[in-house]
C-alpha cells in the first residue's frame, strides 16, 4: 500500500504553519495535531525541525516523547541531526525514523555509521533537488536552497542507499509551493535507479497529483505539507482519489 | 478504543533492542499493567510476557541471553504463560535465522526465518492488510480491510514448520507470514503499536485472551 504522510514543521517545539482542523485546541501542538492526522487515516508523519540553533535540542526530545505516548503511527524526526548521538537521542527517545539531509552531505560517512548501528530501516536520506539549466540532471541543495552542494541528485540518492539509507525523501525544489504537481522525472530517475522505498514530496496541488507520483514517478509514499494544513484537501479525500486511480492505500 | 478490564500484568523485556516505550505506552492504554523487565527477577509473576525486538537476529538473541531471558521464557512458554513476540521479537521464537545462521533461537515455534524474496522493494516497510486464519482469537471480529492492515518494517519472514502454526497471511510480492503462534506463544511480524486503531484493538483482544486465560492460536 502507498503511504500518505503529512509533514509539519515544528520551531521550537510549535508547528509552524497554519494547520486547519475543525474543534481543535492548540493549533501549535504537534502532538495534537499529530494525533489529528493519526484519527484521519495518516499512515505516517514526517516532523521537520526547523529549529535554527542547536541549544533547542531537548524541545524536540520532549516532542518525540510526548509524541511516542500519544500518537500510534510511525514517525519521523529530520533537521538538526549532525551526530550519532543526536540520532541516538531522538531514536530512544521513541522516533521511528531519523531523517538526515546537510549532515549527509557533508558527512557521508555518517549514513554508514548510523545505518550500522540503528538498522538500515530508521535511516532516511532526505534530498532536495532541483534541475540543472544543462540538461545533465538534478542538483543537489542544502539550507533551504541556499547552498550548492555540485552532487547529482541521482548518482547522490545512489550512494546514499549504498551506504545505508533505508529510505529517500525526495524534495523537488521546482515544484515545492508551487501546486504545480510533483516532479514525476525526478522521481523515476530516482526510483529506478535505487532499491529502497522513496517518498516524493514537494509540488502537491490538485488531488490526481499525488497518484501520478505512484504511476509515473513510481514513488512508494507521498508526503505534504500545505494542502493538508491549510484544509485544501483531507488524507481520507487524497486517499480516496488515490483508490480511484488504482493505487492501493490503507482506507 | 477496547478498554478492558484492569490488568493484565505484562513484562515488557528490555533486553537493549527496541525502543520500549510506544510498546508499553500502547499496552497501559489499554489497561495493561506494565513492568519493563531487564532481567528475569523483575518478570517474577506476570501475567504475560511481551518479546519486542528491533534490530539482528545475532545481536538479539545474544543480548536476550546475556540478560537472562533465554531460559526464561522456554520455562515460561512450557508452563503456559502467554508470550507476545513483536516483529523481530517474533523472529526470536523460532528455531534459526538466516540473518544469522550461526546462532540458535528460542524454538518455541518450529521453524526458520529467511530472507523475504519477493520483487518489491526490501526492506518492506509500510501497511499491509493481513488474512487471518479462521477462528485465530487475534483477529478482528469483524470491520472493513483496514481492520486488519497493520505496519511492517522488516527484511526477514518466519516459515514454520507446522503450517498449522501460521496465525495470518500478508502479501508483499509474495505471502509471507504476518502472525504465528503454538500454545500459549505467539507473535506479529507487524509493529500493532505502530498501527494506529487496528494495532491497538489487536493489543486488546490480545490482552482479552490472556485475562481469559485462554491459548491464543487456532
Amino acid at each position: 500500500m502507498i503511504r500518505v504522510i503529512p509533514c509539519l514543521d515544528v520551531d521550537r517545539g510549535r508547528v509552524v504553519k497554519g494547520v486547519n482542523f475543525i474543534d481543535i485546541r492548540d493549533a501549535g501542538d504537534p502532538v495534537e495535531l499529530a494525533a489529528r492526522y493519526d484519527a484521519a487515516g495518516a499512515d505516517e508523519l514526517v516532523f521537520l525541525d526547523i529549529t535554527a540553533t542547536h541549544e533547542e535540542r531537548d524541545t524536540i526530545i520532549n516532542l518525540v516523547e510526548r509524541t511516542a505516548e500519544e500518537v500510534f503511527i510511525p514517525f519521523t524526526i529530520g533537521g538538526g541531526l549532525r551526530t550519532e548521538d543526536d540520532i541516538r537521542a531522538v531514536l530512544a527517545a521513541g522516533a521511528d525514523k531519523i531523517s538526515l539531509n546537510s549532515a549527509a552531505v557533508r558527512d557521508p560517512d555518517l549514513v554508514e555509521r548510523a545505518a550500522m548501528r540503528f538498522g538500515d530501516q530508521c535511516i532516511v536520506v532526505a534530498i532536495d533537488a532541483k534541475r540543472r539549466a544543462d540538461g545533465s540532471g538534478w542538483e543537489v541543495y542544502l539550507a533551504g536552497g541556499r547552498v550548492e552542494t555540485g552532487l547529482e541528485a541521482v548518482a547522490w540518492a545512489s550512494e546514499a542507499v549504498r551506504r545505508g539509507a533505508g529510505e529517500l525523501l525526495v524534495t523537488s525544489m521546482d515544484r515545492d509551493g508551487t501546486q504545480a504537481g510533483f516532479d514525476i522525472d525526478l522521481l523515476a530517475a530516482i526510483t529506478d535507479a535505487t532499491t529502497v522505498p522513496v517518498i516524493a514530496s514537494g509540488g502537491a496541488g490538485t488531488l490526481e497529483h499525488f497518484a501520478q507520483a505512484v504511476t509515473h514517478g513510481h514513488a512508494d509514499a507521498v508526503l505534504a505539507a500545505s494542502v493538508f494544513h491549510d484544509g485544501v484537501y483531507t488524507v481520507g479525500e487524497v486517499k480516496a482519489a488515490m483508490a480511484r486511480d488504482g493505487v492501493a492505500v490503507r482506507r | 478504543m477496547t478498554q478492558g478490564a484492569p490488568g493484565p500484568d505484562v513484562a515488557l523485556l528490555d533486553y537493549e533492542m527496541s525502543n520500549l516505550r510506544s510498546v508499553g505506552k500502547a499496552l497501559e492504554r489499554l489497561g495493561a499493567r506494565v513492568r519493563v523487565a531487564a532481567r528475569p527477577s523483575e518478570a517474577v509473576g506476570c501475567d504475560c510476557i511481551v518479546l519486542p525486538g528491533v534490530g539482528r537476529f545475532g545481536a538479539a538473541m545474544e543480548r536476550l541471553s546475556d540478560h537472562g531471558f533465554t531460559g526464561m521464557l522456554r520455562d515460561e512458554a512450557a508452563a503456559g504463560t502467554p508470550v507476545l513476540g513483536i516483529c523481530l521479537g517474533l523472529q526470536l521464537l523460532f528455531d534459526e535465522s538466516e540473518e544469522s545462521p550461526d546462532t540458535p533461537g528460542l524454538g518455541l515455534i518450529g521453524g526458520r526465518v529467511e530472507r523475504l524474496r519477493t520483487d518489491r522493494k526490501v526492506p518492506h516497510i509500510g501497511w499491509s492488510e493481513v488474512t487471518w486464519a479462521p477462528g485465530s482469537a487475534l483477529a478482528p471480529p469483524d470491520g472493513g480491510p483496514a481492520e486488519r492492515t497493520y505496519y511492517f518494517v522488516h527484511s526477514y519472514v518466519c516459515v514454520p514448520t507446522d503450517p498449522g502454526d501460521t496465525l495470518g497471511t500478508a502479501v508483499h510480492g509474495t505471502p509471507f507470514v504476518a502472525a504465528a503462534g503454538r500454545g500459549s506463544v505467539s507473535g506479529l511480524q507487524f509493529h500493532p503499536e505502530k498501527s494506529s486503531t487496528a494495532g491497538l484493538a489487536l493489543l486488546g483482544r490480545w490482552l482479552e485472551s490472556v485475562r481469559a486465560g485462554m491459548a491464543v492460536t487456532t
